[in-house]
């Protein structure tokens, strides 16, 4: 018998004795014989726990991790603090070993957490609704983009180029096979280009993507660009970082009408890309159309405050080929660690975080810029991210950098073939003034150390 | 029966948890790093508590909600198994939890191994070529699979198969998918055994259907004893056989899905791999598919290079990404360590368990609840509370919420749709038969009180924090947020 199956073989021969049956083999009668595996499946020897033990500690060293390393990579997935409160909350078994909360009255933890959740969203996001959370913010915007056609009835979706290019990949994916339209449209110094925009919108358009602050890390002009989707009638979906907006304007203030964005920052795990969260909201007048579980407040028989699963008529285990999404699940754990992350951060706190990413991105930019081998890429505001153009290949400089223990940051040239020179770095709360300095040391000296990419 | 208070309502101005440092680096000042307009006016309403109050909080939150570590949690199709601890510690590993996806592709080694042998023995379990682990769940995954197939079909100039075929026992995920990847949707019907209709599935081949979405054992707990007749009509008309991975604990070592033709398969690594479902996720739903179908497979593909591995993105014939990075790898490795635990005869006994386990529950029940197909079943199998409902207008409703006070998640109800008061029972095989015995008494003593005395069965929850939630009010007037009062 394996580990996790506490049934003796006395126990499972009287269980059979019951059945009237000889052996277990007889309970597979159903499969046909020519479709029977009769053989052992090719797979390792089973290993105890302390041999598995072993075994994944030695993968594991393999990697390099940011335990070892000051990270200065960015791109979609940061290594912000994460409070120690949040891994404790997450490692309750009521939470991490439940299910979807299908019977509210044993499920009340999970749904008022995803309550609290919601409603920390809206607040972050300024919008009327939020759902429960979604695979990630790459999927979250291509559910957005789904929702936007349906609510227009459109179908051609404008996305800005400085929207994340893996994200844009997952809207190309999604709209080649349901029949939507995904055109890029150009940048300008860094930010959406309010001319291309104009040149391509029209009364097909059902929405205008723009993600802010932007892949380069740039903050965009949300207002301008909202006016423009808004006077022909097409919805402005942005795609936010939820740190910056302790400090910024939320995107419902400036006119978005569906917001979603990348959660791993609010205290999840950088984990090698998953599992994260994709948050999603958007304003009254669409709470209908939108997809993914929500969880809504309710009473009992004595009038007692619950909360339940809602809204489950767009759904498709009700609706079938007609629901709003396919979506059955949430990232629920994720967004638990959202909700902890936020609550221990605190009002102040988050505004904190996001201070300290703004100041510390600022000096690390300030100073690279000052060494002379570095110049500005474009002349946006940021936050937490930014790029510059280097005189050598940035290539060079993160193999460099990898001796001081440091990650450099994305070669922007691996997405975007006119920024072969450009470097993107993220700089959060993380990273102290002596990394930086570190970092800025290293690569600030165009005489020593880089030997033309040949390291 | 108490309240819960919100976070919200603790918050007092001006408290705070302390977790980040002062500033390092030269201050600036704000207005001089960002346009004024850019700035919030005020502050995103956030709770303000101490450390204290929100561990409280949360603990308090976590004691209102059942787990598997809770009590037995028979949600059928859904295989609620005991998730090791160790595959909890190991997921932790810095070396695992603390690497950036964009590193170097020689500072992930271990990553990159740990997906790539992944892979391999998945695609020995299903008897695929290879699997994407991209998929976030089992619904992404279907999708994803049904655009593989739709991708194939256009590559093979039948851009015109735009229709899939389902049963109408599947997974209401099933149709929602297809039409995700823009296939309409063919429902047939199930024969009198539970199994699909053969007469309706030739009758509804033709060259506009691009495939047959099929869950084996079905949503009924029953294995097709035709799947070779069913693989063969569908290949024969030109379509593709996709495998819903949702009832996979039944057949790991037993039967394979490519052996038994399928072309696609999504597995769903939270139910069958024994990774947490986390509340309703996060879960990982891997594709696999035949060789054929391999080019078409989301990017990028890990490769190995004598020892040395990488990530693929040179697949023109791809559907593309449907996920940002590599797919949940925290619950992949989860997974990946699971399989190292239990080797290929834990596996098959996982299966052999899970079935019988469920076989018992059904044979010491049937003669209290109607037991609509009579016949063995396999890792879960369907009651109905139609006596109890004709006879003492009992639902199954009624019954899961009797099953709350005796401290058991009840199985899911209502569902598949082609049983009336629907209560699909999945054991699995982390649960001893002591634990079986004591629910089957549970359910018994349901049954008698049903019909003793069924006002009080239909006043339950008793003992559960809160009662019966009015969701009618819930939907009818959405309260999706907490407000601040005045």
């Amino acid at each position: 018998m394996s580990r996790y199956i506490p049934n003796t073989e006395k126990q499972q021969k009287d269980m059979l004795d019951v059945l009237a049956l000889a052996s277990v083999e007889e309970l597979f009668a159903d499969i046909p014989k020519d479709v029977r595996l009769e053989r052992k499946l090719d797979l390792p020897d089973a290993m105890s726990e302390m041999e598995l033990i072993t075994h994944m500690q030695k993968l594991a060293s393999k990697n390099g991790n940011l335990n070892e390393y000051a990270c200065f990579l960015g791109a979609g997935a940061y290594d912000h603090y994460i409070p120690s409160v949040v891994g404790h909350i997450l490692s309750r078994q009521e939470f991490y070993t439940a299910y979807t909360p299908y019977q509210p009255e044993i499920s009340q933890g999970v749904l008022q957490a995803i309550f609290e959740y919601q409603t920390m969203i809206c607040e972050l996001t300024g919008m009327d609704a939020a759902n429960a959370s979604m695979y990630d913010g790459a999927s979250a915007l291509a559910e957005a983009v789904v929702m936007a056609c349906q609510a227009t009835r459109r179908k051609e979706v404008l996305v800005y180029k400085t929207v994340h290019p893996e994200t844009r990949a997952v809207l190309h994916t999604y709209a080649r096979f349901n029949g939507s339209k995904i055109i890029e449209v150009d940048y300008k110094d860094g930010s959406a280009d309010l001319k291309a925009l104009e040149e391509k919108i029209s009364s097909d358009t059902a929405a205008v993507v723009i993600q802010s602050p932007n892949f380069f890390g740039a903050i965009e002009a949300l207002g301008e660009i909202g006016e423009r989707a808004h006077q022909k009638k097409a919805l402005l979906i942005v795609s936010a970082d939820p740190i910056s907006l302790g400090i910024l304007k939320s995107p419902g203030e400036l006119g978005a009408d569906i917001v979603v964005g990348e959660g791993q920052s609010l205290g999840n795990a950088i984990s090698f890309g998953g599992p994260y969260l994709g948050f999603f909201a958007t304003t009254q007048r669409l709470v209908r159309k939108m997809p993914g579980r929500v969880v809504g407040e309710t009473t009992d028989q004595n009038g007692s405050r619950g909360f339940v699963l809602t809204l489950q008529t767009r759904e498709q285990h009700i609706r079938r080929e007609k629901a709003t999404s396919n979506i059955c699940s949430n990232q629920a754990l994720n967004a638990l660690a959202a909700t902890v992350y936020l609550t221990a951060l605190g009002k102040q706190g988050l505004k904190q975080a996001a201070m300290l990413c703004m100041q510390k991105a600022h000096y690390a930019y300030e100073e690279l810029i000052k060494t002379g081998q570095f110049t500005a890429c474009f002349s946006a505001p940021f936050f937490k991210e930014f790029a510059v153009r280097s005189r050598r290949p940035v290539e060079a400089l993160n193999r460099e950098l990898l001796k001081e223990k440091i990650i450099g940051g994305y070669a922007l040239g691996k997405t975007y073939c006119e920024l072969k020179d450009s470097w993107l770095l993220a700089v959060t709360e993380k990273r102290t003034k002596e990394e930086i300095d570190r970092l800025v040391e290293r690569v600030g000296n165009g005489e020593t150390g880089i030997g033309g990419g040949t390291v | 029966m108490k309240e819960k208070k919100l976070i919200f309502e603790l918050s007092q101005p001006g408290r705070r948890g302390d977790a980040l440092p002062q500033c390092d680096v030269p201050e600036q000042d704000i207005n001089r790093l960002i346009p004024q307009d850019y700035i919030r006016e005020s502050e995103p309403q956030l709770p303000e508590v101490s450390e204290v109050d929100a561990v409280r909080h949360f603990t308090a939150l976590s004691q209102r909600n059942h787990g598997v570590d809770s009590g037995f949690y028979p949600l059928g199709s859904c295989t609620m198994k005991y998730n090791p601890k160790v595959n909890e510690d190991i997921a932790r590993f810095d070396g695992f939890s603390k690497v950036h996806p964009y590193q170097q592709e020689e500072m992930v080694q271990g990553c990159l191994e740990l997906l790539y042998r992944t892979d391999k023995m998945l695609s020995e379990i299903t008897g695929m070529a290879r699997i994407s682990l991209q998929p976030a769940a089992g619904a992404h995954g279907e999708m994803t699979g049904l655009m593989i197939m739709r991708a194939y079909h256009e590559q093979r100039g039948e851009g015109q198969r735009t229709k899939i075929i389902i049963p109408d026992s599947a997974h209401g995920t099933n149709p929602a998918s297809a039409v995700m990847a823009g296939f309409d949707v063919i429902e047939v019907t199930s024969d009198e055994r539970g199994g699909v209709d053969l007469e309706s599935l030739k009758a509804a081949m033709n060259e506009e259907v691009a495939g047959l979405m099929l869950t084996n054992p079905n949503t009924l707990g029953l294995f097709d004893e035709n799947i070779v007749e069913i693989a063969n009509i569908v290949h024969e008309a030109g379509g593709l056989l996709y495998y819903d991975g949702a009832n996979a604990n039944a057949i790991m070592g037993i039967s394979r899905p490519g052996d038994m033709g399928f072309d696609i398969v999504h597995l769903n690594l939270h139910k069958t791999f024994s990774t947490p479902h986390g509340g309703g996720g996060p879960g990982s739903g891997p594709v696999g598919v035949k060789e054929e179908l391999v080019p078409f497979l989301p990017v990028p593909v890990v490769e190995d290079k004598g020892g040395t591995y990488f990530q693929d993105y040179d697949r023109p014939l791809s559907v593309g990404r449907v996920k940002s990075f590599y797919g949940n790898f925290g619950v992949i490795v989860k997974a990946y360590a699971y399989i190292m635990s239990m080797g290929a005869e834990g596996l098959r006994n996982a299966s052999e368990t899970a079935v019988l386990n469920a076989n018992y529950i059904m044979n010491e029940l049937k003669n209290d609840y109607l037991l609509p197909y009579d016949r063995l079943c396999m890792h879960e199998f369907v009651l109905s509370a139609q006596k109890q409902k004709d006879h003492f207008g009992v639902s199954a409703w009624d019954i899961a919420k009797n099953l709350l006070d005796g401290g058991y998640h009840p199985p899911t109800i209502y569902f598949p749709l082609i049983v009336k008061e629907a209560m699909m029972i999945e054991p699995t095989e982390t649960e001893s038969k002591e634990t079986l015995d004591g629910f089957i008494e549970k359910m018994k003593h349901i049954a008698q009180e049903a019909a003793k005395d069924p006002e009080k069965v239909k006043g339950a929850p008793y003992h559960t924090v809160i009662g019966r939630l009015d969701e009618v009010k819930a939907a009818r007037t959405p309260v999706l947020k907490w407000e601040r009062l005045g």
